[in-house]
């Protein structure tokens, strides 16, 4: 198996980036572009050869696998740098690779001021995520995850639309603290954990942390007891990776950068940034912290949190007249279902909450960029404002009704597939007291999202047609046609054949849940 | 090899001949092309000091030098010279290579912002000799040396601040600099009288070894004194509270190159000296058990409140060049937290840490601070305004800079972009370990407190729209080297930081007794 291929990917990001940010403005595009397919390259190669078994955090077998000591601290402790992909990590990997390149095409248009500045900026900010999905050791991965957060700040914050220092400052704030919560919590954590562990090595930890467990003469706090400090650093996790997902009620950030941020770093962030906060929980709440998540208070804490993310979510979704702040509050919604299929704590439910977050990944990259195309030619977004599109630009408006019944769960379609494995994961969860009664009501979300999309896709797709802003309507532009059939290529791809990706989820989901719960729903192999 | 023992102070003489050498060409070729000479001189020599010291610490300190003859120690180990007035061991190379880099830097940079200026030879001289000055008081063993080392350099550093003649704010600015550093070298030469007069010793070791006899006289009560007039002068050197008024004034009047290599080489020569003298000189133990001499505590405080006063005042500011000075009151605040947690109550295994890891701090603030302060030596260059407004847009017309100046900031700041990131967490998790957590709490809070004013610069030079006539006509080359490559040092020294952190830990461990 060739080594450091996960290095080669981070740096080939970076190296794409500062040779994107030196080139002229006008050459930007197509370096930005070409240096963004060699992760993708490597990310395809990645994903045809992957092999490995088992959860990165228990002792499952990995693939490119990378550690060595970084900087050792005296005698007692380590930090290591230590990267490697499981079933769980590489579907993930493989999207940011993919949506960062879809991304960038698709900024060709839009994006017309410091065009290398943009496209470094996007580069840095895949090596980051890149980073996020593939680092097994706190510290680094805190660096990535931390890293994740500047681009991001500046590209909402110079290119977006008139109230974005607003949106970047409040984007900036909101994830920042909620960094601070998780790292204070998880640093307690380890020191819990006394002599037991000596690095930040996230196997090494969950290991311990199943073994030894927290020694009650460690507790950082004195006074508190073993299992209400794992509740509140689970409770502090679970704010802090909350706040990215977003989990109602932190979700306010959300709209404000969306409709502020340009077309493709909207893509990026719903596609990828949120599921850094769903990815972290799985890794951190539901694996190292699985036995605090197996509490019945707790999982129906979660449970709610969930439920009302999906219900609430689409309620604001279907009060928006704006395309974009529609799509910015179904992302809500649909990582509420995640969280629904994190706390069943079945292989369906987790190996679809993780499918999930590939899909939505898709599905909600294809439906901003289409709105995004939309804009570039009416120079609007509400939803008032038009009406009868579906002429004027055949290709785009067929890809958003596609992306839009993807969205609602339309079979073939990865939406599908995703949402139906959290149902049928979380229906007879063991591990979430009166499941079917949340995974019903969470159901109904369904039902609302088509309600919003219909009206919006009824009011302006079809009928007459109406343009308030009087722009000539033209065809899109190759390059932002493209993006979007290459996604929903995609979509069609992994709702026709879900295992491309279910089966190294499951693999990596199986250890997670333990052989008798999958076995009871025939699910094990 | 075994190369003459002399030969370990070879950085320290390189920078004194770069001094003359850069003088006699300058008094005989004063030709019109001797600004890029000069410069060059300067920063060769400069670079010349860093690699042999680099190889030093490769090598292993002192194991390319025979033994001392009357030692009977084996290979290795640090080289006493002149009779134990000077050693030569890990630290001492470390601060080689901080005070070479930076004053490398800061020759390049002057390449450009010296274009319009007159007596070129005696500033690159008085950086060089100021650079010479700051090298031996790194390896200074003896409290006269250390007097002298410490003098030497600071009296350049005087003149060069106030280089700027026909600039009312620079005379000012060397004025007060002078008087406060000529009453602060006036406290630290009445304690050192104290000490040696308790004690009847010079040389460190001696010190040390003669303290049991302080208490049988009765005298602690003199030396508790010497050792806090040491500290104030110290104190004076570094720019910690409450000796730190100089700072804000001196940097902000001074050449924008001067600032930076003040406040990044002098300040960490300044705190080689004091972690020699009170590790050394004065065991924190020793101090405190048989004397009743706390100076870890006077640290202690020192520590907060130079951490609290250079943030707070930091955050208030509304010029750049004034917001960076009092920043870097703060980061010597950090690095007092090294010398804080030293006290004999601390887990002892991981005081050699948190030590070390102020060494760190040094090396990575060297390359930060000095990027972020040559970067506003370009924005004077190219004549823009002092406040933070000014800074508006300028991402728009030099990206590139203004890239390297965010990955100075941010690291500054803490963010994980550069190697200060690694330094801090370091220093605060090695002041946990050693049972100091409110140290680390406070220094948390701090440091958090600090992304604020730091993060206002980025906000302007990327976000805010530039002014209308913000116009950028000239590309310095040499500044652009200077600041593009501080910044790649700074990001370097992340995945590097591995390398560095092992030796400032050994080098802690092997200053420190009982390691």
């Amino acid at each position: 198996m060739v080594l450091v291929l996960i290095e080669a990917l981070i740096a080939a990001c970076l190296v794409g980036a500062a040779v994107t940010f030196m080139v002229p403005d006008r050459y930007a595009g197509k370096v930005g572009l070409a240096a963004s397919l060699v992760p993708l390259g490597i990310a395809t190669y990645m994903f045809a050869t992957f092999e490995a078994s088992g959860n990165a955090l228990m002792g499952g077998q990995l693939a490119f696998e990378e550690q060595f000591q970084w900087v050792t601290l005296g005698e007692a402790y380590a930090l290591n740098w230590h990267v490697g992909l499981d079933g769980i990590s590489m579907p993930l990997v493989a999207l940011s690779t993919v949506l960062t390149s879809l991304a960038i095409l698709s900024a060709w248009t839009p994006i017309d001021e410091r065009q290398s500045q943009f496209y470094g900026l996007v580069l840095f900010m895949e090596a980051a995520l890149l980073g996020v999905f593939s680092a097994l050791d706190f510290f680094v991965w805190f660096v990535f995850w931390e890293g994740v957060l500047v681009p991001m700040y500046v590209l909402i914050g110079v290119w977006g639309g008139p109230r974005r220092k607003y949106a970047a400052i409040k984007f900036f704030v909101y994830t920042n603290v909620a960094s601070l919560a998780m790292f204070i919590a998880f640093v307690a954590l380890v020191f819990g954990l006394g002599d037991a562990v000596d690095t930040f090595d996230m196997p090494a930890i969950a290991a311990a942390l199943g073994e030894t467990g927290i020694q009650a003469d460690a507790v950082p706090v004195p006074g508190l007891d073993v299992e209400t400090f794992k509740i509140l650093v689970f409770a502090a996790l679970f704010f802090g990776f909350g706040v990215k997902v977003p989990v109602v009620p932190w979700h306010t950030w959300l709209p404000d950068a969306h409709v502020e941020a340009p077309t493709p770093v909207s893509v990026l962030l719903a596609g990828v940034l949120l599921k850094m906060g769903t990815y972290a929980m799985l890794r951190f709440n539901f694996t190292m912290l699985a036995d605090v998540a197996r509490d019945p208070n707790v999982a129906v804490a979660v449970g709610l949190f969930a439920a009302v993310s999906v219900i609430y979510g689409a309620m604001l979704a279907l009060a928006q007249s704006d395309l974009k702040r529609i799509v910015a509050y179904s992302s809500v919604s649909s990582m509420g279902y995640v969280i629904l299929g994190l706390i069943a704590l079945t292989v369906y439910g987790v190996g679809g909450a993780t499918f999930q977050m590939v899909s939505h990944g898709l599905i909600s990259g294809l439906l901003f960029m289409v709105v995004g195309v939309i804009y570039n030619q009416t120079h609007t977004r509400m939803v008032q404002d038009m009406s009868g599109l579906a002429d004027r630009m055949p290709v785009t408006v067929g890809v958003f009704v596609a992306g839009a019944f993807a969205y609602m769960g339309l079979p073939l379609m990865s939406g599908f597939a995703g949402e139906f494995f959290v149902f049928v994961g979380s229906f007879g969860s063991p591990n979430l007291p009166s499941s079917p009664v949340f995974t019903a009501v969470s159901m109904f979300g369904i039902v609302v999202v088509a309600g919003y999309l219909l009206w919006a896709m009824q009011r302006t797709l079809f009928g007459p047609f109406r343009l308030e802003t009087d722009y000539e309507l033209g065809r899109a532009p190759v390059q932002d046609v493209l993006p979007l059939l290459a996604l929903l290529a995609l979509v069609v791809l992994l709702g026709v054949a879900p295992d491309l990706a279910f089966e190294m989820i499951r693999d990596a989901v199986n250890p997670m849940v333990g052989g008798e719960v999958s076995a009871a729903l025939g699910g094990g192999a | 090899m075994a190369l003459p023992r002399w030969t370990a102070l070879a950085p320290v003489l390189l920078f004194a001949l770069t001094g003359m050498l850069v003088l006699l060409v300058d008094t005989f070729f004063p030709d019109t092309r001797r600004r890029s000479v000069l410069s060059g001189l300067s920063t060769l020599g400069s670079l010349a000091a860093v690699a042999v010291s680099g190889w030093f610490i490769l090598s292993g300190p002192g194991t390319a030098f025979p033994p001392a003859p009357d030692s009977g120690a084996t290979e290795g180990g640090p080289i006493l010279l002149f009779q134990g007035q000077l050693t030569v061991d890990a630290m001492a190379l470390l601060f080689f290579v901080v005070v070479g880099s930076v004053a490398a830097l800061v020759s390049i940079a002057s390449y450009d912002y010296l274009e319009e200026h007159s007596y070129q030879g005696a500033y690159y001289s008085l950086v060089m000799l100021a650079a010479t000055g700051m090298a031996l008081m790194a390896t200074a063993n003896s409290l006269a040396v250390a007097f002298i080392a410490l003098e030497l350099s600071s009296l350049p550093s005087y003149a060069l601040v106030a280089y700027l003649k026909q600039n009312r704010g620079s005379v000012e600015a060397g004025l007060k600099y002078f008087l406060v550093g000529a009453l602060s070298s006036a406290v630290l030469v009445y304690g050192i009288s104290l000490v040696y007069g308790t004690t009847g010793a010079l040389g460190f070791d001696a010190v040390a070894a003669a303290l049991s006899g302080v208490d049988d006289a009765g005298l602690n009560g003199a030396l508790g004194v010497g050792v806090l007039m040491v500290l104030g002068g110290f104190a004076f050197k570094t720019a910690s509270v409450p000796f730190h008024f100089w700072a804000p004034e001196a940097y902000e009047g001074s050449p924008a190159p001067i600032s930076a290599f003040l406040s990044s080489a002098s300040k960490a020569a300044g705190f080689a000296l004091a972690i020699r003298v009170f590790v050394t000189a004065f065991p924190p133990e020793v101090m405190l058990e048989t004397l009743g001499i706390d100076w870890v505590f006077a640290f202690q405080v020192l520590a907060i409140v130079t951490m609290t006063v250079g943030n707070f005042a930091a955050a208030t500011q509304e010029e750049v060049k004034r917001m960076l000075a009092y920043s870097s009151v703060g980061h010597a605040g950090y690095v007092l937290i090294g010398l804080a947690a030293l006290a004999p109550t601390a887990s002892g295994a991981n005081t050699d840490v948190v030590l070390g890891a102020s060494m760190m701090h040094l090396v990575v603030y060297g390359f930060m601070n000095t990027g972020a302060f040559l970067f506003v030596a370009m924005v004077e260059y190219w004549g823009l305004g002092r406040t933070f407004e000014d800074y508006n847009g300028l991402a728009t017309r030099a990206p590139v800079a203004c890239l390297a100046m965010t990955v100075c900031l941010f690291s500054l700041a803490g963010l994980p972009i550069g190697g200060g990131f690694m330094s801090k967490f370091v220093l605060f998790f090695g002041a946990v370990n050693a049972g100091f957590w409110w140290l680390a709490a406070v220094g948390a809070i701090n440091s958090a407190l600090s992304l604020y004013y730091y993060a206002r610069v980025v906000k302007a030079m990327w976000i805010e729209d530039p002014a209308d006539d913000l116009e950028i006509t000239r590309q310095p080359l040499g500044l652009y080297a200077a600041v593009v490559a501080a910044a790649l040092l700074t990001v370097l020294a992340l995945p590097a930081f591995g390398f560095v952190s092992e030796v400032a830990v050994d080098a802690a461990a092997s200053l420190l007794p009982g390691a």
